[in-house]
């Protein structure tokens, strides 16, 4: 895969980030055989991705089901080992420790879970399981006080310290999700890998969730890893944002630039199915609705690896004469060259990456120019950057390079991708 | 309904000290349940009779007169309270005398199985790779090896091998072939229930705190996926005293001239048909009333001990 362009926070701001990936990757083997297992295959669940997070901020990825964030998730707080690139907490390689510094770095990035009703063990009281990282990790509070750190926690993520002798199935789910906080909190680590906190809960509790998410941040300096589908959630909670699509980060931004800005077509196609409250402010064309599954890790397309469901790509070949739903009908580019993360917005080369500050927003995609001001965007702010974006890269091919003043008017152009949806569309069913 | 707040939340019912302590709360319901109470008394009844059978008869069990053959129960202060059997013996006698073999062997050969068991399914299902596989392939082998022809071969192999009389001795060989052939049913049940709950969150979650495999393993995946194992217990029990006495017939069974229920059991069943039940049904009813009150004991103290039941 080609070298993509990280983001640089570390070079601009390196005491800043307290949790950093560089080009990761996690595989698994397909084996096949009864006896004689042979490796047939991988899949990428994680591959090639970059990310850094800095202190008291919070860095949300969204994505669908099977794009590879609950993989990215366990091997930064380290239940997997990364089949390639680092992992860096407060700037050190987690990999080349010895066991012991490991696990000591370790105690840094803690998580919480989805499930609150899975996420704790039903036969440990309350009390138990929050003091159960004290056991594990010896020296964290003296002995005597462990008893007095609980009731802190568990006082300290708004639960009755009283309740120590309670078990799990005695509380709802947003009080579990609570007990999980404070379990995550025991060993003071810096950063919170959150995966989808809230989406097992109900939406008003959810909102007590987050607040209290949002509160402990204050209080403690956290940085949060905030992973989840629902959008709206993530553009309240999270400083920037990384979009995931088949184990690769396809945009990623600061929180406003990706959801007023989006500039990749998948981003752009999850920003249009978050539901509006009011009809009348929906785009008068519809969603960008995306169809079928992600295509299997295991044998990604070739070329950028959203071309087989892209709606851009299919208007872009549209309208160069290529119609049709075979895999034809999309500019050879998408289909044959892999797009790297550059950065948008600015002006000059694209792919000089380096010299961006923070809150660079950056986008894989061949067309990321189009992709911003075709179709339909909910925002005003797509309408008012038409053009600073250049493409990125080497010039399009030929047979395959939109005018992108060829369609001023999209809603005049009918197309097969872009069919209105009335309801709200089911972007990702519940995980697990 | 949105979550009240949470520090006031009280989703238990009235009237319940949830404050109490598991064992002390499990304890106080147990007592209050007469199944349990009933089970209890009986499961003690049969142990003092194996610990000291000298207590409930006088008669000496191996004193049989041929004369006295298929004396029918003549009732308590009687010679024979529960009459004789086929060779003259009291029945009554060899009851009690044969409950300590029985039980001895029962509690012997299934704590030693559930124990290999449990430790080689949690071993294997935890670990996997090459653990697994031995694992895996031993308890398939075991599986196909037929229990009688197996205890032929250990027959064989200790045909010239003294053991003495004391109450282990007697049932030495019995106890060694039906552990050898009986632990790969508990290793398959928790092997698949260590699969299922070693991949939960809160397994995950211990593991990002950085702790050992043991603990994870005692603390976390154990004590949910020995819940299959407690269900079989009791009926693997009844399993064994009876499988004792199929062995009894090869003469690897309970040492004669000790007794145990078990060949009781299949002395007394070729005389239900001709007249003579109780030769069949003693036994069997000691046999059926300790496998019930076992029953209910372990199914009560699962409940008491499981906090989600409270």
């Amino acid at each position: 895969m080609p070298e993509p362009v990280t983001t640089d926070t570390a070079t601009s701001a390196p005491d800043d980030v307290v949790l950093e990936v560089r080009d990761l990757a996690k595989s698994y083997p397909v084996r096949q055989g009864v006896v004689l297992k042979r490796t047939t295959g991988h899949v990428q669940a994680v591959d090639g991705v970059s990310l850094a997070l800095r202190r008291g901020r919070t860095l949300g990825l969204v994505g669908e089901s099977g794009s590879g964030k609950s993989t990215l998730a366990r091997v930064l707080v380290g239940i997997e080992k990364p089949t390639r690139g680092q992992v860096l907490v407060d700037g050190e390689d987690v990999s080349t420790m010895s066991r012991g510094a490991r696990r000591e770095l370790r105690r840094n990035v803690q998580m919480v879970f989805q499930d609150p009703y899975t996420s704790l063990n039903p036969r440990m009281s309350v009390g138990d399981i929050v003091a159960e990282p004290f056991r594990i990790h010896r020296d964290a509070v003296p002995r005597g006080g462990r008893r007095r750190a609980v009731a802190e926690l568990l006082e300290l993520v708004g639960l009755d310290p009283d309740h120590v002798h309670r078990y799990p199935h005695q509380f709802s789910g947003g009080q579990r999700q609570r007990i999980g906080i404070a379990r995550a909190l025991a060993v003071k680590p810096r950063v919170l890998v959150c995966d989808e906190p809230v989406s097992a809960l109900d939406v008003s509790v959810q909102g007590q969730v987050i607040n209290l998410l949002e509160d402990l941040q204050d209080e403690l300096g956290l940085s949060y890893l905030f992973i989840a589908h629902d959008l709206a959630v993530v553009q309240h909670i999270a400083d920037e944002v990384a979009v995931m699509y088949l184990g690769r980060v396809v945009e990623e931004g600061d929180g406003p630039a990706v959801y007023g800005d989006a500039h990749h077509p998948y981003t752009r196609a999850l920003l249009s199915a978050v539901p509006v409250p009011d009809p009348t402010a929906r785009p008068a064309e519809g969603e960008l609705l995306l169809e079928g599954d992600p295509p299997s890790p295991a044998d990604p397309p070739s070329g950028c690896r959203f071309h087989t469901r892209c709606w851009l790509a299919r208007r872009l070949a549209e309208e160069h004469g290529v119609a049709g739903d075979g895999p034809e009908a999309v500019p050879e580019r998408c289909r044959t060259e892999d797009p790297v993360l550059v950065p948008l917005g600015r002006r000059g080369d694209g792919r000089d990456g380096g010299g961006d500050d923070e809150g660079a927003h950056v986008a894989a995609c061949h067309f990321a120019r189009e992709a911003a001001t075709l179709g339909a965007h909910p925002g005003p702010t797509a309408q008012a950057s038409p053009g600073p974006g250049t493409p990125p890269g080497p010039d399009p091919d030929p047979d395959a390079d939109p005018d992108p003043d060829a369609d001023p008017d999209p809603d005049a152009d009918p197309d097969p991708d872009l069919e209105p949806v009335p309801d709200r569309p089911v972007l990702e069913s519940r995980e697990r | 309904m949105p979550e009240p707040t949470a520090a006031t939340a009280t989703p238990d019912a009235p009237g319940i000290d949830v404050s109490a302590s598991l064992g002390g709360d499990a304890w106080r319901r147990l007592r209050r349940r007469p199944d349990v109470i009933v089970s209890a008394v009986v499961v003690v009844f049969f142990a003092v009779m194996a610990a000291f059978p000298t207590l409930f008869t006088s008669t000496d069990p191996q004193r049989c007169v041929i004369g006295d053959s298929k004396t029918r129960p003549q009732g308590l202060g009687a010679t024979h309270p529960l009459g004789t059997d086929v060779h003259g013996c009291d029945m009554l006698a060899q009851l009690v005398h044969g409950s300590r073999p029985s039980l001895l062997l029962a509690f012997v050969v299934v704590g030693a199985s559930v124990l290999i068991g449990v430790l080689l399914g949690l071993l294997a299902g935890y670990y996997l790779g090459w653990v697994d596989t031995v694992v895996s392939r031993t308890v398939e082998v075991f599986l196909v090896v037929p229990l009688l022809l197996a205890a032929l071969l250990l027959l064989s192999l200790f045909r010239n091998v003294h053991v003495g009389s004391g109450a282990f001795d007697v049932i030495l060989l019995p106890a060694l072939v039906l552990t050898l052939f009986g632990w790969m049913g508990y290793a398959r049940y928790v092997r698949a229930s260590t699969l299922e709950a070693k991949n939960l969150d809160y397994v995950t979650a211990a593991r990002a705190l950085g702790a050992s495999d043991l603990r994870i393993m005692v603390r976390h995946v154990l004590p949910n996926a020995i819940g299959p194992v407690t269900a079989l217990v009791p009926t693997a029990i009844a399993g064994v005293i009876s499988a004792e006495a199929v062995l009894a017939f090869l003469g690897i069974g309970v040492r004669p001239p000790a007794i145990s229920w078990g060949i009781m059991i299949t002395n007394g069943a070729e005389w239900v048909t001709g007249g003579y039940p109780y030769l069949l049904l003693f036994p069997l009813g000691c046999l059926i009333l300790t496998v019930l009150a076992l029953v209910v004991l372990g199914d009560a103290l699962r409940d008491a001990l499981d906090p989600r039941l409270r």
